[in-house]
């Protein structure tokens, strides 16, 4: 029995679930989900970089940000439809992360972390203070959905208010993101960042140039975290300096800890975890950082796999029970 | 095959290798030996791009390789163990050594093929050789040390090297397995025609395969030739005096 | 404030230069402790400036409930910075402790969640309005200087700051237990199989640095106001500052805050609209350079 529930394709299941949240009819589910699916390919983002190459960059909100602000100037400002300014994001966080990849795979660990951060910072900066582009201070509000109108022909789907529109779009968007990462990771590629993160010299010398290969990863990374970023743009309603500030970063880093770094989905279902988490006590409290900390703490401990990785653990403990 | 000359490295003015020159001949069964921090290691090194020297060339197959990065040298067909355990501990033992045929065979930047069966024959015979077949699904960090000394040969072998640098490879090893592993890594030198240098301390291991040896004291190459050559040379001996024979 | 085409008025430079040294000594105060914890622990302490912020409200409690005792200031920079010390040392055994032996990912996201609490119970203890401390009654007034006016507390802090470097530099390189820091710094099992406590030298350590850093809280209140947001910024100024000195190497620690300070100064004026791009680009720039920084170790 355990066997068999543990062999269910549970990520692809909960994606194809995901589309029918706006079939609930609230407002307020659509927008959590939203929020959820975005930020689990967030998180899922910088997984690669940890879980997979060993990489701990504190800066990852920066390709967020430039994702969110290449769509956003594209949409609102120049008026480019979203089939072109959602890739967009994509790339502009991609050419970041190859500058700045760069310069950081010449480091390693504490340096590298650093390095990572000042980078994000010295994005947000820009973002803060570019006026004439990114709006500046104020950001940029009011940006424009796609244009959506043609989901109002389908079937079942064809009902719902212009944000579930939107939502589902996301869903699908970022299920195409899940399934292409899911390929990079499983490929000969993720499995020689593995090796990386196992051991950078032994690495070496089985011929793997770990910087290219970190860089290549550190690209990937950033790509997906853009396209992240400009869906959020959008969700948003508005895109803000903050998208690049260091507590985004550390944000979905906890998230990427709280789900578990050791498995795909794992960050995945930290955002989700953290976002349910984060509305429930905000509307009792204004003490998140507080619960915050204390989450993080009991996670380090407690449970250092993660939720995925606790998950894990009991079923192999109740597996060598029933054998 | 190899041909090092004259390679010299100072660490913060400790003179750790100072003027070294070697050759190794295609085929050959060659053993550095010298005392606890005579440079062998650091040697090694210098000889695998870990480390570049501060002077000297070292030369593969009349190519020179000085202080070509590691990457690099274990693609031109060096294949090198290290002293102490350097495996890939949370993945599995067949993961171990696939991955290292993944990059000697050029698949590395494949994104999107599926990875489970790579290689599957080509990795299975290389832990057939060196006996670990039946721990192929094992993670690798769980393992005995001896089977992990057996893994990092593996890993070194995948890689399809023609010269092979093993950084003593009985480290630790009780006399049984010492014996059992020499055993081994005589018949996979024969089996595939690889030449074959390496350190050591134990010197009856070193004697018993050892075609050619040379001595490393302090930095220096103090003596070389064929064993019962060196075996006999005053020069080593008064360096050994002392040391336990194993 | 440059006088017409010619060069900019030299007691306006001069102050300008003196406020960044002050600047500097109070960040060193901090950043001295980080670069010691990093040193030794390995752990980059993010909660460092958390400890820094308790320190100051501390020192202003203590101000508050001493009322009109004579020498309150006093009592109170030593009493919050020994209660930070306590803090330091209770964090360090029972927590901190048992995360050495896991990866470094996690000392850190520890010491970021320290950052998360403590700003909430600091935000819950004493509101979020700005506070402030008189300077002490001894140290009002201030003192003509080459046509600046340099406040007593001031002058008091730019002597005190070199003075707790030197006091620091001979604990370190004359003494039996500045020896086991720097050797533990080095290599800690070695020194662990030389039969030395190396698990109470770390507790030391950690309870020393965050001594400095509540030392460091309670002195500046009379100079800065005490509002949640100051232990975010001074670690990350400190960051900075160890980053450009050095990571580990303690007069780069010195020579990064003066140079920081310097910076932080005289930017302002030349770049008024980018002070928070190029102070982190600064940053960057060190570590693509020079990764460790001015004075420190370089790395293979």
């Amino acid at each position: 029995m355990i066997e068999r529930l543990a062999r269910v394709p549970w990520g692809p299941l909960v994606m194809v679930a995901a589309f029918f949240v706006p079939a609930l009819g609230s407002r307020f589910y659509t927008f959590v989900a939203t929020d959820v699916v975005i930020m689990g390919l967030f998180a899922v983002s910088l997984n690669l970089l940890i879980g997979y190459t060993g990489l701990v960059s504190f800066g990852h909100a920066a390709y967020f940000g430039i994702g969110a602000y290449t769509t956003g100037i594209l949409m609102k400002k120049l008026g480019v439809p979203f089939v072109l300014a959602f890739p967009a994001a994509g790339l502009g966080a991609g050419l970041a992360a190859l500058v700045f990849g760069f310069f950081c795979v010449r480091l390693t660990k504490i340096y590298f972390a650093m390095l990572t951060l000042a980078f994000a910072q010295i994005v947000w900066a820009i973002c803060f203070k570019w006026n004439d582009v990114t709006g500046g201070e104020q950001g940029m509000p009011e940006i424009p959905y796609p244009a959506l109108d043609w989901m109002q022909r389908l079937p079942f789907f064809g009902d719902f208010r212009a944000s579930d529109h939107f939502y589902l779009v996301t869903v699908v968007l970022v299920a195409l993101c899940f399934w292409t990462l899911r390929r990079i990771v499983g490929s000969p590629f993720g499995r020689l960042l593995t090796t990386i993160r196992e051991n950078p010299e032994r690495a070496e010398f089985i011929g793997v140039s770990v910087r290219r290969y970190e860089l290549i990863a550190f690209v990937i990374a950033g790509i997906f975290a853009g396209l992240a970023g400009g869906l959020f743009g959008i969700f948003n309603r508005g895109v803000f300096p903050d998208f690049a500030y260091w507590t985004k970063s550390s944000e979905v880093l906890i998230m990427t800890l709280l789900g578990g770094m050791g498995s795909f989905w794992g960050p995945a279902v930290g955002a989700l975890v953290l976002l349910v988490l984060n509305q429930q006590i905000t509307s009792y409290t204004e003490y998140w950082p507080f619960v915050l900390g204390t989450v993080l703490i009991v996670i380090l401990f407690a449970f250092p796999g993660g939720i995925v990785g606790a998950l894990a653990a009991g079923v192999t403990r109740l597996r060598m029970r029933h054998a | 095959m190899l041909e090092v000359r004259d390679v010299r490295k100072a660490f913060d003015g400790f003179q750790a290798v100072g003027g070294v020159t070697l050759g190794v001949a295609r085929g050959q069964i060659a053993a550095i030996i010298g005392p606890n921090g005579a440079g062998k290691t650091t040697f090694f090194n210098l000889v695998t791009g870990h480390l570049r020297p501060d002077a000297g060339v070292v030369i593969l197959n009349g190519r020179d390789i000085t202080g070509l990065a590691p990457h690099d040298v274990c693609r031109l067909g060096m294949g090198r163990s290290f002293q102490r355990t350097n495996i890939f501990p949370r993945l599995t033992v067949f993961e171990n050594v696939q991955a290292a045929f993944i990059s000697h065979r050029g698949r590395g930047l494949s994104f999107f093929a599926r990875v489970e069966g790579l290689y599957r024959d080509e990795t299975y015979a290389v832990l057939e050789s060196v006996g670990l077949q039946d721990k192929a699904g094992e993670v690798s960090g769980f393992l005995s040390h001896g089977n992990q000394k057996q893994l990092e040969l593996g890993i070194a072998l995948a890689s399809e090297p023609e010269l092979l640098l093993l950084d003593e490879p009985t480290a630790g090893m009780s006399a049984t397995e010492t014996r059992e592993t020499i055993r081994l890594i005589e018949r996979i030198t024969r089996d595939r025609g690889l030449t074959l240098l390496f350190t050591e301390h134990d010197m009856e291991v070193v004697f018993s395969i050892a075609q050619r040896i040379s001595v490393l004291h302090q930095g220096r190459l103090i003596a070389e030739g064929a064993p019962a050559e060196v075996r006999s040379d005053p020069e080593v001996r008064r360096v050994y005096l002392g040391e336990r024979a194993r | 404030m440059v006088s017409s085409g010619a060069l900019p008025d030299p007691s306006f430079l001069f102050a300008q230069a003196l406020s960044g040294l002050t600047a500097a000594m109070f960040l060193f105060l901090i950043a001295a402790g980080l670069s010691l914890i990093f040193g030794v622990l390995r752990v980059l302490n993010f909660s460092h400036g958390s400890f820094y912020m308790l320190g100051a409200y501390l020192a202003y409690q203590v101000v508050q409930w001493a009322a009109t005792t004579p020498g309150r200031f006093w009592w109170a920079t030593i009493g919050a910075a020994l209660g930070i010390a306590a803090l330091g040392g209770v964090v360090e055994r029972l927590l901190l402790r048992h995360l050495y032996a896991k990866e470094e990912l996690y000392q850190l996201l520890f010491t970021y969640a320290l950052v998360l609490i403590l700003g909430d119970v600091a935000k819950k203890l004493w509101g979020t309005g700005q506070l402030s401390v008189s300077r002490p009654p001894g140290l009002t007034g201030a003192v003509e200087l080459f046509g600046t006016r340099l406040p007593y507390y001031n002058l008091f802090i730019l002597l005190l700051g070199p003075a707790i470097a030197l006091a620091f530099w001979i604990v370190l390189h004359r003494t039996r237990t500045g020896r086991f820091i720097r050797a533990a710094a080095l290599d800690r099992e070695m020194l662990g199989a030389l039969g030395v406590n190396v698990t109470g030298l770390y507790t030391g350590v950690f309870v020393i640095g965050s001594f400095l850093a509540g030392l460091g809280g309670a002195l500046v209140t009379p100079v800065k106001t005490i509002v949640p947001g100051m232990d975010v910024e001074i670690i990350v100024e400190a960051f900075i500052v160890v980053v450009i000195g050095g990571l580990g190497s303690f007069w780069g620690t010195f020579l990064g805050s003066i140079v920081y300070g310097q910076v932080l100064s005289f930017g302002i004026l030349i770049f008024p609209r980018f002070s928070i791009f190029s102070v982190f680009a600064l940053m960057a720039v060190v570590l693509i350079v020079r990764p460790w920084g001015l004075l420190g170790r370089p790395l293979r």
